[in-house]
């Protein structure tokens, strides 16, 4: 458990490394959602290509290491299906109408100093940390 | 071709990151978010480790074209609008019921079981209804 922010932080340069190879290479910032959401609603038709190897990149690779290192971690994902079902309509909606999640609005907003990046990192750290202040911590449900 | 390749080692970057990093781990994310319980900061330390080779990764784009061609991302807007707002508060509200948020959805889709796969597919139905959902933000804005 000590061990768990030196991870963090070498697997933190790992995606940052992404990031600056998808920008450096292909002119693109490195937003998950965007990437994803493009290609689903339509609007990324003409760069449906490259956006499909990332996401066979994100995909794969932890395929990959979990068959050559023949473990994977935990992800104490709730068995609440609907929960996953609500959460992931609100992380879906969320990221598209904002227009960025954790890895386009924060990793590669904040590191170009853009304010809607950092305003838009706030707002959904906060309404998070509300989240489970109100639900795990006043009602216990989460 | 070389943007293929170059857009899978990306990927292949971004994905082993959040696997190795604990991103994947719905505790440690819930964790971060919970204050006022057993506050755990990894989040911090891997938002910060991607934040140094991205900054410098900006830095070098000043004078430069992408190697595989085309142009850089235009300076980001300052505009804060309605939709930044709303969008980020539902996003929040998603991120904290279940800690997952888009990428770790997708890297942890080999060993996350049914449940994963349930909120990637609800994720994607929300990410489909996303630009109807901005339409109607965006009506309000234009009559209010």
């Amino acid at each position: 458990m000590q061990a768990d922010w030196i991870w963090g932080l070498g697997g933190g340069l790992l995606i940052g490394l992404g990031g600056a190879v998808y920008l450096l290479g292909n002119g693109r910032i490195m937003g998950a959602s965007g990437i994803l959401g493009g290609l689903l609603d339509g609007s990324g038709r003409n760069t449906a290509a490259e956006r499909i190897a990332f996401i066979a990149g994100v995909i794969g690779m932890p395929l990959l290491i979990g068959l050559l290192t023949g473990g994977t971690p935990d992800t104490h994902v709730t068995s609440n299906a609907a929960v996953l079902v609500l959460a992931g309509l609100l992380v879906g909606v969320g990221t598209r109408v904002a227009n960025g999640c954790t890895s386009g609005h924060g990793v590669c907003g904040i590191s170009r100093l853009s304010l809607r990046g950092i305003a838009a990192t706030a707002v959904f750290m906060l309404a998070g940390i509300l989240t489970l202040a109100v639900l795990r911590q006043l009602l216990g449900v989460v | 071709m070389l943007r293929m390749f170059l857009a899978l080692a990306a990927g292949s970057l971004f994905g082993a990151g959040l696997m190795f990093s604990g991103m994947t781990d719905t505790t440690k994310v819930q964790g971060f978010l919970d204050i006022f319980g057993n506050w755990d900061p990894t989040l911090a330390f891997v938002m910060g480790g991607a934040l140094l080779p991205m900054g410098l990764a900006w830095r070098l784009t000043e004078g430069r074209k992408p190697a595989a061609g085309g142009s850089f991302p235009s300076p980001p807007s300052a505009e804060l609008d309605r939709r930044l707002a709303l969008g980020s508060v539902l996003f929040g509200i998603g991120w904290g019921l279940v800690g997952l948020c888009p990428g770790p959805a997708m890297a942890s889709l080999s060993y996350n079981s049914w449940q994963g796969a349930l909120f990637l597919a609800a994720m994607a139905c929300g990410m489909i209804a996303a630009p109807a959902v901005s339409r109607h933000l965006d009506r309000g804005a234009a009559s209010a």
